[in-house]
């Protein structure tokens, strides 16, 4: 069986504008997938259509094989796909732990068997000490890495993260960088990494998408991409002879 | 020392009363952004469950002739009964309406209620006699106090209690809280939506059943209007508390009750039939002072 979150053929228009044409993007189990591409080239609007927020126009969403595309987006995290957005969106008047506790609750854990999860989780991240503090008062990396624990209650399959590592700095992206290879390692899951960082993506991804405009431009592992003329292209415009070697 | 007293009790008991007003109209919003204004009704149909329909000027007590251990839990689930049944009639047909859409509803909703207690029972007012003993004054360290009004004030305590303990301990309260900050969220991490909604219905309809019974063991009378008031004024509370969040619903009601009683005690005797008129202006500069409220919650800002 194909184990992989699978987008096939996907468009999204929005009153005529096209958001996406004609995407076939796929997230295999084990391995890290990268989705780069400039701003408003449809990296979220894509993983909106993965996870059941956007019905695509055309094409179809696949599951393990099987198509998930009428799935609404509150079954699709039982289905185990899980999310991160780009703004944490933690319940700032929850504590940290109760964060991760509803969701093991929603997911269907009795609430002694999920706090204990939530507990082994926030323990597994490194941020067990956050535990009982309110998750509005977080600095923005704990926020994030919050938010990953709150995705990865329960084991999911596959892990969207959008933009983890906004506004961290070098040292914040590299402690990223190996929470994201132990996800690997330990949760087996399928993880999509959309991020501006390209140097964390070209570091981690096993395999690389570029979007641009609502195409992809171009697909490869890390080397194909930092060769590509074309995705250089696309970020850096005509400057690209002079700029070039920023990737 | 005396008048201290007899004005704290009274603040106290009047507090209790619209803190559970506002917890109620406090819940339904937290979880759905609808201000329920059927609320009210709520009381007053819970209070007219215990007599036997009649456009007669006395009242045929039926039900409130049940053992008291019997006629709470009854009329408690009258309450809730009623409560959840409008949510699955009404409410949830506007579950993605705007917020105005679902007020007017509630409107609509109230007044349904009303007509029906008039048709069945007649606009007068009837007398009731119930638990009125609990109204004989008795003395503590010489201030004048009805039972009732420590009851009233205990029962308080002991609900906000088991409503925190509710919120905080079980999974249902975990999720409600969850759902009252961020409802799309909640949902999509398996939050039963349909569930925790019901439940804040729930809890809301015997809030406002406790508030009907603790009205007419004070006066001792049933009127279809009799929710009105203390709708109004828990309204009021819930958004100087901070629409959404249930610890400013019950402070501000207990403010609020607070400051009708003192200024009862402490106002010229020629201004007093104005109280409510000062209470409502102060209610205006504290909202011209802090808009959102004393405590905004995450809640009443807007969603994405």
């Amino acid at each position: 069986m194909n184990q992989s979150l699978s987008a096939s053929g996907v468009s999204v228009s929005f009153e005529g504008l096209r958001a996406l044409s004609n995407v076939t993007l796929d997230v295999p189990r084990g391995k890290v997938t990268g989705l780069i591409g400039p701003n408003g080239a449809g990296k979220t609007t894509l993983v909106n259509v993965l996870t059941g927020f956007q019905k695509p126009t055309a094409g179809e969403v696949t599951l393990d094989g099987e198509p998930i595309g009428g799935v609404p987006p509150h079954k699709v995290r039982k289905k185990g796909i899980a999310r991160t957005f780009q703004s944490g969106r933690l319940f700032q008047d929850l504590s940290v732990l109760d964060n991760l506790e509803v969701t093991g609750v929603g997911l269907g854990l009795p609430r002694r068997e999920a706090a204990a999860r939530a507990d082994t989780m926030l323990e597994w991240i490194g941020i067990g000490h956050l535990a009982e503090r309110m998750a509005g008062g977080l600095p923005y990396t704990d926020e994030r890495r919050v938010a990953i624990g709150r995705a990865l209650m329960l084991d999911p399959h596959y892990l969207l993260l959008d933009e983890p590592a906004a506004g961290m700095s070098a040292e914040e992206a590299q402690d990223l960088a190996s929470l994201i290879r132990r996800i690997i390692a330990e949760v087996k899951c399928g993880v999509l990494l959309i991020e501006h960082n390209i140097g964390l993506v070209l570091n981690i991804c096993d395999f690389i998408h570029v979007l641009d405009s609502g195409e992809v431009i171009e697909v490869g592992p890390p080397s194909v991409i930092k060769a590509s003329e074309r995705v250089r292209h696309a970020y850096m415009g005509t400057q690209a002879e002079t700029e070039g070697a920023v990737l | 020392m005396t008048a201290i007293l007899q004005i704290l009790f009274d603040a106290l008991s009047l507090g209790s009363l619209y803190a559970l007003g506002a917890l109620g109209i406090a819940l339904i919003f937290g979880v759905m952004r609808l201000v329920n204004f059927a609320h009210g009704d709520y009381i007053a149909f819970c209070v007219f469950a215990m007599l036997w329909p009649s456009i007669d000027a006395a009242a045929i007590v039926f039900a409130g002739n049940l053992p008291t251990y019997l006629l709470i839990p009854l009329i408690l689930c009258v309450g809730a009964g009623l409560s959840v049944l409008s949510e699955i009639l009404v409410f949830r047909r506007f579950r993605n309406a705007n917020p105005a859409t679902m007020m007017i509803a509630s409107f609509a909703l109230g007044f349904v209620i009303k007509y029906l207690l008039l048709m069945l029972y007649s606009s007068r007012p009837k007398s009731i006699d119930l638990w009125s003993n609990l109204s004989q004054q008795i003395e503590i360290f010489g201030a004048r106090i009805p039972p009732l009004q420590v009851i009233t004030i205990c029962t308080t305590i002991v609900i906000l209690l088991a409503l925190t303990a509710f919120l905080k301990r079980t999974r249902y309260g975990l999720e409600m809280r969850a759902a009252a900050e961020n409802f799309t969220m909640a949902r999509m991490l398996g939050v039963r939506a349909n569930l925790v909604i019901m439940l804040a219905f729930a809890l809301s309809g015997m809030l406002a059943a406790a508030v009907g019974l603790i009205l007419v063991t004070q006066t001792g009378t049933v009127d279809i209007n009799m929710g009105a008031n203390i709708m109004l004024v828990a309204f009021v509370a819930t958004v100087i508390g901070g629409l959404g969040s249930l610890p400013g619903a019950v402070i501000a009601g207990f403010l609020i009750g607070g400051l009708s009683s003192l200024m009862q005690a402490y106002l010229p005797a020629d201004a007093r039939p104005f109280r409510d008129a000062f209470v409502y202006g102060a209610v205006i500069v504290m909202l011209i002072w802090r808009p959102n409220g004393l405590f905004s919650s995450k809640a009443a800002k807007q969603r994405v």
